[in-house]
């Protein structure tokens, strides 16, 4: 049986990352000028859009936002039993001299974001890319980390980092499942 | 959800939801079409080798190209300078490409059955591209993909499919295809070229062409098969475009947003006058494109297996 461990964040939590992440790109980018924001399918999607919202609270500008389905990118299909569902990736703005922020909900193994970053770049050639995840759980198996983390969990690789969202689960909160054996 | 097995035969007996998941699949590999670098590395160290014992550009092409974007290695077998000259079967032919590696083979043969002979023959994903005057099942999810792209919905429409029913293994698939969806399918066409029974598949047959155009949502104009005309089983062109001609007065019958469909290649002046296949209600450009996206989607499918939601 899967267990609920721990609670990590709650909705005000999950708030103060979002609103901290944002002024951190903001102060490592000197402002928003050639600025966008990627949200990787599914849940980095509403947490780009949020911290969309949050630069323009606090910068009073606007930055672009995208989709991004990886699904195509990952380097397990050929191993997989199942073949996961093909989503769109909607990015209708160009990504070539631009400082690309990619959003994610967990980093974790790495692959998703090796995934991502091959997708991004067939869609042209950014000036930078930087990662932008709400919670690091650690056991990375590639050389990938993130320049934004809104919290650091460390967990064993019997657990699980699950983020819900209000957009997608209707609920607002990061807990820790522990895995059955 | 599995796409009936490891092959694509026939558009018959496959349920509508497994239709729909093509379908939706093609939608973000047209994305993928439509980009500056149009490649994604999904099949990547996967083969496909197309084995066309009849001459087509426009099929392998498009199969030979969704295979490229999606980075499979592709080989293009064309029988009339393969083994098949030296009088090798088609199952030895089969066995040998599959021997070599390949994981699909998209078949056009001339003989109806070919390809599910093959499917049973070979391990390999077999994809059907046309056997015979049976199936062409690619080109009609193409013709769903187009026409729900452009309507919005295939359930409730009214499809005229106006020509050559006999030879058209497009048509057979395409009215497995609309009527699984919820489309009505009506047939029209010379009766020496409405094959007998046909009625049986959920199509209806109409004597009269006006009266099959009537309010139609889509207007399916198929070709006539000058290759396979060799009975006089029609007087003549001229005679075919006078009476089963889509022209613009004839067009003016279906529904005002109707659209003209047309597999091709086309007769231009014999089934379809020039002004329809240009007109502004012809999608006939957007099936090629669309062609390409819905391959992709099948390669990508029938390569993998099941489905479940990205949990990576």
């Amino acid at each position: 049986m899967t267990k609920e461990k721990a609670q990590i964040l709650d909705q005000e939590g999950i708030r103060r990352s979002l609103t901290r992440i944002a002024h951190e790109i903001i102060e490592r980018n000197k402002g928003t000028g050639n600025l966008v924001l990627i949200g990787i399918r599914r849940r980095g999607v509403p947490l780009a859009e949020r911290l969309a919202e949050r630069i323009k609270d606090i910068e009073g500008s606007s930055v672009p936002v995208g989709t991004l389905d990886i699904t195509l990118y990952r380097d397990d299909l050929t191993t997989m039993a199942y073949q996961p569902l093909v989503r769109s990736t909607e990015v209708p703005f160009s990504v070539s001299g631009k400082t690309v922020v990619l959003v994610d909900d967990v980093i974790y193994t790495g692959r998703t974001i090796r995934a991502a970053l091959d997708a991004v770049i067939d869609l042209g050639r950014p000036r930078v890319i930087q990662l932008a995840v709400l919670i690091d759980r650690g056991h990375r198996e590639l050389p990938i980390r993130p320049d934004y983390v809104g919290k650091n969990v460390p967990t064993s690789r019997k657990e699980e980092a699950l983020v819900k969202l209000n957009e997608i689960d209707g609920e607002e909160r990061v807990i820790i499942l522990e895995l059955p054996d | 959800m599995a796409i009936n097995g490891k092959d694509l035969i026939s558009l018959k007996n496959i349920p509508a939801e497994t239709i729909k998941l093509i379908l939706d699949t093609a939608e973000p590999m047209k994305e993928i079409i439509k980009r500056q670098i149009k490649k994604v590395p999904t099949l990547r160290g996967r083969t496909v080798v197309t084995v066309f014992y009849e001459a087509s550009t426009r099929t392998r092409t498009s199969f030979e190209l969704a295979a490229k974007y999606l980075s499979a290695d592709v080989v293009n077998i064309a029988a009339a300078t393969s083994s098949v000259s030296k009088g090798e079967s088609l199952k030895d032919t089969a066995r040998t490409i599959t021997s070599m590696g390949a994981d699909v083979v998209v078949l056009r043969h001339p003989m109806a059955g070919a390809s599910e002979l093959l499917a049973r023959t070979v391990d390999a994903s077999v994809i059907n591209a046309g056997d015979g005057a049976h199936e062409h099942p690619t080109q009609a999810l193409l013709d769903l993909f187009t026409v729900r792209e452009k309507k919005g919905r295939l359930e409730g429409l009214k499809v005229a499919i106006v020509g050559d029913i006999l030879h058209s293994r497009v048509a057979r698939s395409d009215i497995w295809g609309y009527t699984t969806m919820g489309a009505e399918v009506r047939l029209a066409g010379p009766a020496t070229l409405m094959p007998p029974g046909i009625e049986k598949t959920g199509a209806r047959v109409y004597n009269d062409l006006e009266e099959a155009l009537e309010g139609a949502d889509v207007v399916n104009i198929l070709r006539i098969q000058l290759e396979r005309q060799r009975q006089g089983l029609f007087p003549g062109l001229r005679e075919y475009a006078v009476m089963f001609g889509i022209n613009r007065d004839r067009l003016k019958l279906a529904a005002p947003d109707a659209l003209v469909m047309h597999p091709g290649p086309m007769n231009r002046g014999v089934e379809i006058s020039p002004e329809v296949a240009d007109g502004l209600q012809s999608v006939i450009n957007t099936q090629v494109t669309n062609g390409v996206a819905v391959r992709m989607a099948l390669l990508y499918l029938l390569t993998g297996g099941a489905h479940i939601e990205a949990a990576y």
